[in-house]
């Protein structure tokens, strides 16, 4: 390959809105800074962004993504180094402007300039097929496919599957296709036992992805939001255990997949009312 | 009696001419050593006696079917096909078709058969059309093709001359008619996605991997789904009604054979999730399970 040997574009994209996306680029990006990679997180959905504020970075955000593309600012002005995380560095969007302010030469001319010095560039994509998406994934070397377990998000997740085999720059290019993985979020075994959810492998059938990770719905999702810390650093929580399981597949190491079954609840632990 | 000495006359690059009788072996100079495929001088010069071989053979040939000779775009449309795969129609024999034309038609054969050789096609026979046609097509020096389908080679073949036995008998060249383009299967290996959409334009569709609910599948032809098929299959897309669709689970949300169509609603739950075959029987949308293993 002809670009910085190291450096790898990720995007999380979905189709589906509100199935985790913004959660997972958030907690993903941590999960590589802390296993000592160099990496920018990039928020690509202009005018509804939201990865600043999961990242707990929203009061520092002077110049943004829209500003470098339209060469207002320079890169550095508008890049954020995480305060707590050493390596991590977040790219916020504009909150003013809307999608149509992405240009496929500003993006490009973005992402290389990004790759002369991080390992690894993760693309925050917003919901839906447009613009927005479409430019998060041109450019992508992997795609993460994040999807709920069940029929409208499986049918989302199928559908920008499409669109990545056939309008990426890969794609177009002949190049070798985009790697493609499946992060299944805010799984319950429970109701995947009384049927009222799909099954992992229901899933894996319909869109035939290798499967990233599995990460159990959890109420730390919501507290970690609302103070701004990805949850991938709260430890206690089976949603961050499973994150930091997922960057470990994604680097290539072989890690069981847990919080897939119903846990038996035991006396001590319901008297102890262990949060998810 | 072979004279095996004789051979080193034959060993050089003239042995190898003669081919009715010694092959590789007369080339080679072996004596015979087990007795047979060896030729004596003796009778390679007897052979020589006979300056020809007959023998039978068959050519496939492109057929153009005339409709309208006289029409002004003619050529200019035939140029256009012509120039479409330039190598293929380069000096390609070609037989031309009259049957279509009506008996009345008053046409100079001449100039049409010397307009057509000014696309580098050549012409090389005739078949049907009306006597007048016909007798003019003689005469530019055109052959005679049998009329319709293929001849088959025992029908053509007369008996045997019984003073010559070892003489096969002049044939006619069987010809077939094929079509002047022949388009490849379009064979999907990955899934086809929702909301993508694949369409096999004169030919078969095959796709070795399953169709998710929300794509298409068209095709001209047939199509064929070695996996679930769960989007929408539309065969025989421009009109075929002898189109079929195949697949090893239909979980389809509409399929359609040249537009007679079914909704997923009314796929009867004998047929839901097994493999099946959908045709027209009667002009009305069938299925048929089919037999696996």
């Amino acid at each position: 390959m002809g670009e910085a040997p190291l450096s790898k574009i990720i995007v999380m994209t979905s189709g589906k809105g509100g199935v985790g996306k913004t959660t997972s680029s958030a907690a993903f990006a941590t999960g590589l800074a802390l296993r000592g990679f160099k990496t920018v997180v990039i928020d690509f959905d202009v005018g509804l962004r939201n990865l600043d504020l999961v990242m707990g970075c929203e009061r520092r955000v002077v110049f943004d993504f829209i500003n470098v593309i339209n060469g207002e600012a320079k890169l550095n002005q508008a890049l954020i180094k995480d305060k707590r995380i050493e390596n991590l560095y977040i790219l916020p969007t504009s909150q003013t402007r809307d999608k149509d302010a992405l240009t496929r030469e500003g993006v490009e001319k973005v992402l290389n300039e990004l790759s002369k010095e991080f390992d690894y560039i993760l693309c925050d994509s917003p919901a839906g097929i447009e613009r927005g998406a479409l430019m998060s994934l041109y450019f992508a070397d992997h795609a993460i496919i994040v999807t709920n377990p069940e029929v409208s998000s499986v049918r989302d997740s199928d559908r920008i599957l499409g669109v990545l085999n056939s309008r990426s720059r890969r794609a177009e290019q002949g190049l070798e296709p985009v790697t493609q993985q499946l992060l299944l979020t805010r799984y319950d075994p429970e109701r995947v036992e009384k049927g009222e959810m799909l099954k992992v492998d229901d899933v894996l059938e319909i869109l035939a992805i290798p499967l990233l990770g599995v990460i159990p719905e959890s109420q730390a999702v919501l507290r970690a939001s609302n103070v701004g810390m990805p949850v991938i650093l709260d430890e206690v929580s089976n949603a961050g255990l499973a994150y930091s399981d997922a960057v470990g597949r994604f680097l290539g190491e072989d890690i069981e997949h847990r919080f897939v079954t119903p846990q038996k609840k035991g006396l001590f632990s319901r008297l102890l009312r262990r949060s998810a | 009696m072979p004279v095996p000495g004789a051979m080193a006359v034959g060993s050089g690059p003239d042995a190898g001419r003669n081919q009715t009788h010694g092959g590789p072996d007369a080339r080679h100079g072996t004596a015979g050593t087990n007795g047979k495929a060896t030729v004596s001088s003796a009778s390679q010069v007897a052979e020589r006696d006979v300056p020809f071989q007959l023998r039978g053979n068959s050519f496939t040939m492109m057929v153009l079917k005339v409709f309208a000779p006289t029409s002004p775009n003619f050529f200019t449309q035939l140029n256009v096909k012509v120039r479409q795969a330039p190598n293929f129609f380069h000096n390609a024999p070609v037989v031309l078709d009259f049957d279509d034309l009506p008996e009345s038609i008053v046409f100079d054969l001449g100039a049409f058969v010397a307009q057509v050789q000014a696309l580098n096609l050549l012409p090389v026979g005739f078949q049907g059309g009306p006597q007048a046609v016909r007798e003019a097509a003689m005469n530019v020096g055109l052959t005679p093709m049998p009329s319709g389908r293929a001849a088959k080679l025992e029908e053509v073949v007369k008996a045997p001359d019984p003073r010559q036995p070892d003489q096969q008998a002049p044939v006619a060249a069987p010809q077939v008619l094929i079509e002047v383009v022949h388009r490849p299967t379009v064979v999907v290996t990955e899934p086809v996605r929702s909301g993508m959409r694949v369409y096999a334009e004169k030919t078969d569709l095959i796709v070795t991997s399953s169709v998710s609910p929300g794509a298409e599948l068209l095709a001209d032809g047939n199509i064929h789904v070695y996996g679930a098929l769960r989007g929408r299959a539309l065969a025989g897309f421009s009109g075929d009604t002898n189109a079929r669709i195949f697949c090893h689970s239909l979980e389809a949300e509409v399929l359609s054979v040249a537009g007679n169509y079914r909704i997923s609603e009314d796929i009867g739950s004998d047929f839901y999730k097994k493999a099946v075959q959908v045709f027209l029987r009667d002009g009305v949308l069938s299925m048929d399970l089919l037999k696996t293993g």
